[in-house]
């Protein structure tokens, strides 16, 4: 058989990609921020959710590492306080919007790279629920769990007395959806979102920090955006 | 009445077309579950898709390095590569496939998603080794490879669909990538040279 004569079009072609993804790499962390900066905002109040399909990764991203959890209301929704507290509670739904709210604005930070800027979030502080229990003397750590049933996460007892955590009912505009975590999500500011656990129900006081579900797979127990996980975002709070 | 064909492919080619395109069809349904919104909630298990996505994903060069095995894939591999004066005839003209004049057995069409698919494969795969073993390159170019991989993914979607549109529309072209064989009358239409060639060694030499 001849050898096919002509020019080496498709080596060309092959090298010029590679060349060109090589260039990306290098040049995409600014041209994402640029792109990010104009569509993000876009994307918080998007309906269609068609500014999500972008790849820009600035709008929120649902992750969930289970199945799905299932649905909780105002009628079947209970939060525990347990573990080494003065006096284990139960809360349910209205317990929680009968407590003094508290809202912050800041942007939301995935370890992963994308960023919800200028995000509102409303809710009870953990300081005041820890507060309602009574923390024991020797407790170091707050371990929260998830009604999916797998999502567990931690934080130091410092870190969860911070004013900017807060067991949130709002974000955005309205009622924490199912989809983020709904109808009650932990939000720790300072953190990146894998510490901000989704449809909490338990939060329990711990001698020492339990690692979360993501920590055993390779994150940070310290999540502080910036300055955890090899990155150095801009810091949320 | 028998078919009066010409083999095409053989069965290393077609297996290597078959198994690169279920790895691709799982990378792309993993993608999806891992990208869009509805289908993220819908399924979940984040950690199980990221893990079956990048999995896959290294596998999915292995059988285009396997099929140098065969020596009418390295054949094809190095017609797949090289552009004639046809090709550029091809590419300008307006009726194409109806103006087959001077196509081999590929034409540029195919040639260019040849190329344009094994770049494409080597960007995502080089991209995908960044993004999933964070400790190989700093942050700056972490993102930047998301950004090349989300893009290119997106672009090599585009590209597959386009695929199988022309695949649809000629079914003697998948009956070829099938069974390996199609139509001397198809061939003759669409890859005249290549019936030329074919003919001309299929024609007992004389002394």
């Amino acid at each position: 058989m001849p050898r096919p004569s002509g020019a080496p079009v498709g080596r060309r072609v092959v090298l010029g990609l590679v060349g060109l993804g090589a260039a990306g790499v290098l040049a995409g962390s600014s041209i994402q921020r640029g792109l990010a900066a104009v569509l993000g905002p876009i994307g918080n109040h998007d309906p269609t959710g068609l500014v999500g399909l972008i790849p820009v990764g600035n709008t929120f991203r649902f992750y969930s590492v289970t199945r799905g959890a299932p649905r909780r209301d105002a009628t079947t929704y209970t939060l525990g306080v347990t573990g080494m507290v003065d006096r284990p509670v139960t809360l349910g739904l209205a317990d929680l919007q009968g407590m003094t709210q508290t809202t912050i604005v800041r942007d939301f930070q995935c370890v992963t790279g994308w960023r919800v800027p200028q995000v509102r979030w409303s809710g009870v502080r953990l300081a005041d629920l820890l507060d309602t229990a009574g923390v024991s003397v020797g407790a170091k750590a707050v371990r929260f769990t998830s009604f999916d049933g797998t999502y567990t996460e931690s934080l130091p007892l410092d870190v969860a007395r911070r004013a900017d955590v807060l067991v949130a009912l709002q974000m955005l505009d309205g009622d924490v959806t199912h989809d983020h975590g709904g109808p009650v999500r932990l939000y720790a500011a300072t953190q990146y979102g894998y510490k901000s656990l989704k449809w909490l129900s338990g939060i329990e006081l711990t001698a020492t920090e339990v690692p979360g579900y993501w920590e055993t797979r390779g994150y940070d127990v310290d999540g502080t955006v910036g300055a955890s996980n090899g990155r150095d975002d801009e810091p949320t709070s | 009445m028998a078919r009066d064909e010409l083999e095409r492919f053989d069965r290393v080619e077609r297996w290597v077309h078959g198994s690169v395109g279920v790895l691709f069809g799982i990378c792309v349904l993993t993608a999806a579950v891992l990208y869009v919104g509805p289908l993220s909630v819908l399924v979940g298990n984040r950690r199980l898709a990221v893990l079956v996505h990048v999995w896959t994903g290294f596998a999915l060069p292995v059988p285009l390095l396997v099929g140098a095995v065969s020596r009418a894939y390295r054949s094809d591999l190095r017609r797949l590569g090289r552009f004639t004066p046809a090709d550029g005839r091809w590419m300008r003209s307006k009726q194409v496939r109806r103006d087959a004049e001077g196509v081999g057995k590929f034409n540029a069409g195919q040639k260019l998603n040849g190329a344009m698919s094994t770049g494409a494969i080597l960007v995502l795969l080089g991209t995908g080794t960044i993004m999933f073993f964070t400790g190989l390159a700093p942050l700056a170019y972490r993102t930047g490879a998301t950004f090349v991989h989300d893009w290119s993914a997106i672009a090599v979607g585009l590209l597959v669909l386009g695929h199988l549109n022309h695949a649809l529309g000629d079914p003697e072209a998948m009956h070829g990538m099938r069974s390996g064989r199609v139509l001397r009358s198809w061939a003759r239409q669409a890859h005249p040279e290549w019936v030329q060639e074919v003919t001309d060694a299929e024609r007992p030499r004389q002394p």
